[in-house]
């Protein structure tokens, strides 16, 4: 191995106490690390998250079945859906991009280091207090503790009326804390890209991955402000005799919804831009060719972040809404697929006439092709609004969301994993046992998801604890919890991947994959000031240009 | 074969999404074969082969008319799909009441369904009765969508879409079925501790049996001479702040109307059969039979409970 090559005397080095190592990591303001703290906060609310998924299936496993009572069963799907959305996938993209963005720039850091470290420790400390209700918040009347009001917490479900005890304050507040978190990391991330970019990077040579987590950044502030809102209004119906959604006395619950779905959707913008960040950086690598069409990439990023923010209301073709207005939120969504589509076969073509090299990363970005795909085809039926009348709220839309943020980001999520881990650790991982888990993961995630779509277009409707025998929906609901298994033992497998090579994986080097962006010329893992001397690019692809000087990018761009 | 399967449609809005449904279907499954079919192409035949040399292949950057293509054939398909969605949300949504329709309120509460025919002067709960329409005299039923407390959203899928009913605001939906039976659903918008259990049962009659079923839904409630006890013990306890008896002083609104409780198949919202013995069980502990229900238990002796039990069972 390269590392016993040189025989230097060992400095008396001693280690430095855990005390100051653990303060270390606590008052850290580095960008990598927060990162890292990020990203560890949100495996340990996955681990969280994946239980409480897991014991709502075993209660789904066949009709009339009893694991929990109605009570557990609410506040497991509420907590379960709060948890994945708020504290762990958020966590990710923004740990990933709090890691990376500075890195693909050129930079030493982010823009504000010190707020970078208050918007985590914001982030973490609303993740806490949502589980803090479980020691003693009582939820809906004649319920027990934790929230139990869904993750969208529809009014009037959370006046004090139907929801007396303080579970849904718990939750109220975890989100909101959390949601300056998010604002200040937002506003860190746009500030970095915009100003803090190395010599010769202009804009039209950002890699994607920065492009995508600026408009991600973008869309935070536009999607988390109106939450923030609904909540500080939530709390004033609750505390201080408001009526913004208290219909007893004339204020409206449809309020809540379009407060909360401007949040909501633009939302799932926001985690799956750097799902689709990810992808445009590792499917070029692995293919051996650069991102095809990367303005018409950029030009379809913009456009579904525009067109994004004026779709929330397909969420609510079921209120009631007038036909007008059905009408437009029909168009607007389904307008959106059209940018989506471009970026699908952008990625297509960049795979197109490369060499593929089907390593773990890549891996996990083809089956994000493939389901996001079907993700894709499923939000068209449920934007043509009269076919969302049958399946809204039905297991159809829960198998559609969970082939989103599961099939879609998190398999992104995994590849960014597999891809960087090497960067961020110094070692390689094992890419056994990253097989293992990518095979674990894709069959647990079909036969759970895959056969999710049936029981919903049977007539099953999401949220109930339990069902009547004789709809037909037996079977599936037995195949889709058996599907839990293997995804649990895939997020094993997963983890122990992390644990194993980070503590003895083989030395990874500086670029293990023959990488072009600039994080690939850091050490690995990088130093605290990233570059030593500030790199100086000519095109998008700088590494290319020094590996191949007979033939550099900056020729053509 | 499922009984609330959205691809059989017995009424003219489910069938209207169920037409809708077919040319969704039909243009996202083209679009998946097409796009999985590059996709298996592509891996299959530019994965790296294990005789490779090394070099990078050619590096190509993009083509406009490739995008081109591929941005005008999708938007050309979405200008498909909303027209025809937009021709099903008019004839669905803007659908003009004929005179021979029926008119009903139904009022959500958690976890109950409320049914009025004001017209009628009908009031019952939990099995909503419409005539057979058909399309020589068709006689749709006109739902007024109201809730008493929280979100709810009603959802036959044979007959049609859901719609929500949404406490201080007024929605409406409609339903027309052509064949008779029984149609099943349960509220689809999260209620409360009990929204699984609450169950919605359509009973589409011939005309005639319609008329009969309002005939004897207009009667007063029954006064039998042997089950006076049970009638003193229910009107002397709550039930009566909660439930209401016509011709009686039981004038209660937050729970289902009893004055022909008999002459529905099921109690508690659909989730048993009426039977006395249920019944019982349920006056007996409400929390035991649907736990976050809110009906309390009035701790009745063993003997109240017979007598209540009998006097509810009289009422037919």
């Amino acid at each position: 191995m390269s590392t016993e090559s040189l025989a230097l005397p060992q400095p008396a080095i001693t280690a430095r106490p855990l005390v100051d190592r653990l303060h270390g990591w606590i008052t850290t303001v580095d960008h990598k690390r927060l990162g890292l703290l990020y990203i560890g906060y949100a495996l340990l609310f996955l681990l969280i998250g994946g239980i409480e998924a897991a014991a709502m299936r075993i209660q789904l496993i066949g009709p009339r079945y009893n694991f929990v009572s109605p009570q557990v069963f609410n506040r497991l799907f509420t907590m379960h859906g709060t948890t994945m959305i708020f504290f762990v996938v958020m966590p990710l993209v923004f740990g990933f991009a709090n890691y990376l963005v500075p890195l693909v720039i050129g930079a030493r850091d982010m823009a504000f280091p010190r707020l970078n470290a208050f918007s985590f420790w914001l982030m973490a400390f609303g993740g806490m207090l949502l589980y803090f209700s479980l020691l003693g918040a009582n939820g809906l009347y004649g319920a027990g503790n934790a929230p139990d009001v869904g993750w969208f917490a529809y009014a009037p479900l959370t006046s004090r009326t139907f929801s007396p005890g303080h579970s849904t304050d718990f939750w109220t507040l975890s989100l909101l804390v959390s949601g300056f978190g998010s604002i200040g990391t937002a506003i860190n991330i746009i500030t970095t890209i915009v100003c803090m970019r190395c010599p010769g990077m202009t804009l039209g040579r950002m890699p994607l991955l920065a492009w995508l987590n600026l408009i991600m950044g973008g869309m935070v502030i536009l999607a988390i402000s109106p939450l923030s809102a609904a909540q500080i209004m939530l709390l004033v119906d609750r505390y201080l005799g408001g009526h913004f959604f208290d219909t007893q006395a004339g204020g409206s619950a449809v309020v809540w919804m379009h407060f909360f779905w401007i949040f909501g959707h633009p939302e799932v913008y926001v985690l799956v831009l750097p799902g689709f960040a990810f992808a445009s950086e590792i499917i070029p690598v692995f293919s051996r060719k650069p991102i095809f069409g990367y303005a018409v990439m950029v030009a379809a990023t913009i456009s579904i972040a525009f067109i994004g923010m004026s779709v929330w209301a397909h969420h609510m073709f079921t209120v009631g809404m007038a036909s007008s207005a059905n009408m437009f939120f029909v168009l607007s969504t389904m307008a959106i697929a059209v940018p989506t589509g471009i970026k699908i076969f952008n990625w297509l073509a960049t795979m197109w006439g490369g060499k593929i090299d089907f390593k773990a990363p890549m891996l996990f970005c083809v089956a994000f092709l493939f389901q996001f795909l079907v993700a894709g085809l499923t939000g068209i039926m449920l934007g043509a609004a009269p076919f969302d009348w049958q399946l809204g709220n039905s297991y159809f839309v829960v198998a559609h969301f969970h082939y989103v943020i599961v099939g879609g980001i998190l398999f992104t999520i995994f590849a960014a994993f597999y891809y960087w881990f090497p960067k961020m650790t110094g070692r390689m991982y094992s890419e056994r046992l990253a097989r293992t888990h990518f095979w674990l993961f894709v069959i647990g995630f079909h036969l759970t998801f895959d056969f999710m779509h049936i029981p919903g277009l049977l007539g099953m409707p999401r949220r109930i604890y339990t069902y009547e025998p004789g709809r037909g929906w037996d079977l599936w609901n037995l195949i889709v919890t058996i599907g839990v298994v293997f995804q649990a033992a895939g997020v094993l497998v997963f983890m122990l991947n992390l644990v194993i090579s980070w503590l003895a994986g083989d030395q990874a080097g500086d670029d293990p994959w023959d990488a072009w962006t600039l994080e690939w010329l850091a050490s690995s893992p990088p130093p605290d000031y990233n570059f030593a001397e500030e790199p100086v690019v000519r095109s998008r692809r700088p590494l290319w240009d020094l590996k191949h000087p007979e033939d550099p990018d900056w020729k053509y761009e | 074969m499922s009984p609330t399967s959205i691809f059989a449609p017995a009424s003219t809005p489910a069938a209207a999404i169920f037409g809708l449904s077919t040319l969704v279907l039909g243009v996202t499954a083209a679009i998946f074969v097409c796009v999985c079919a590059l996709l298996v192409y592509a891996v299959v035949t530019f994965k790296k082969r294990p005789d490779d040399d090394g070099s990078e292949p050619a590096q190509v950057y993009g083509s406009n008319q490739v995008e081109i293509a591929w941005t005008v054939i999708p938007t050309l398909i979405v200008v498909v799909l909303f027209l025809a969605s937009a021709r099903v949300i008019t004839s669905v949504q803007n659908a003009d009441r004929s005179p021979g329709s029926i008119q009903v309120v139904a009022v959500g509460h958690q976890f109950w369904w409320e049914y009025r025919y004001p017209a009628l002067g009908i009031v019952t709960a939990n099995e909503l009765h419409v005539p057979v329409s058909d399309s020589t005299q068709p006689t749709p039923t006109f739902i007024t969508l109201l809730s008493a407390d929280t979100d709810h959203s009603f959802w036959i899928p044979r007959l049609g879409g859901k719609t929500d009913l949404i406490p201080n605001r007024v929605n409406s939906t409609w339903i027309d079925p052509y064949e008779t039976g029984l149609f099943l659903g349960q509220c689809a918008q999260y209620c409360g501790t009990q929204h699984a259990k609450m169950l919605l049962r359509v009973y589409v009659d011939t005309r005639n049996a319609f008329d009969s079923w309002v005939d004897q839904q207009r009667q007063p409630a029954r006064e039998e001479v042997d089950v006076a006890e049970g009638r003193h013990v229910f009107q002397r306890t709550s039930c009566i702040n909660c439930h209401a008896v016509s011709g009686t002083v039981a004038t209660g609104q937050f729970g289902p109307d009893l004055t022909h409780l008999m002459s529905r198949d099921t109690i508690a919202s659909g989730i048993a059969p009426n039977t006395v013995e249920n019944l019982r069980a349920w006056i007996r502990d409400p929390e035991s039979f649907k736990p976050g229900s809110r009906m309390p238990a009035m701790k009745l002796t063993d003997r109240e409970l017979d007598s209540v039990t009998a006097y509810l069972a009289s009422l037919r």
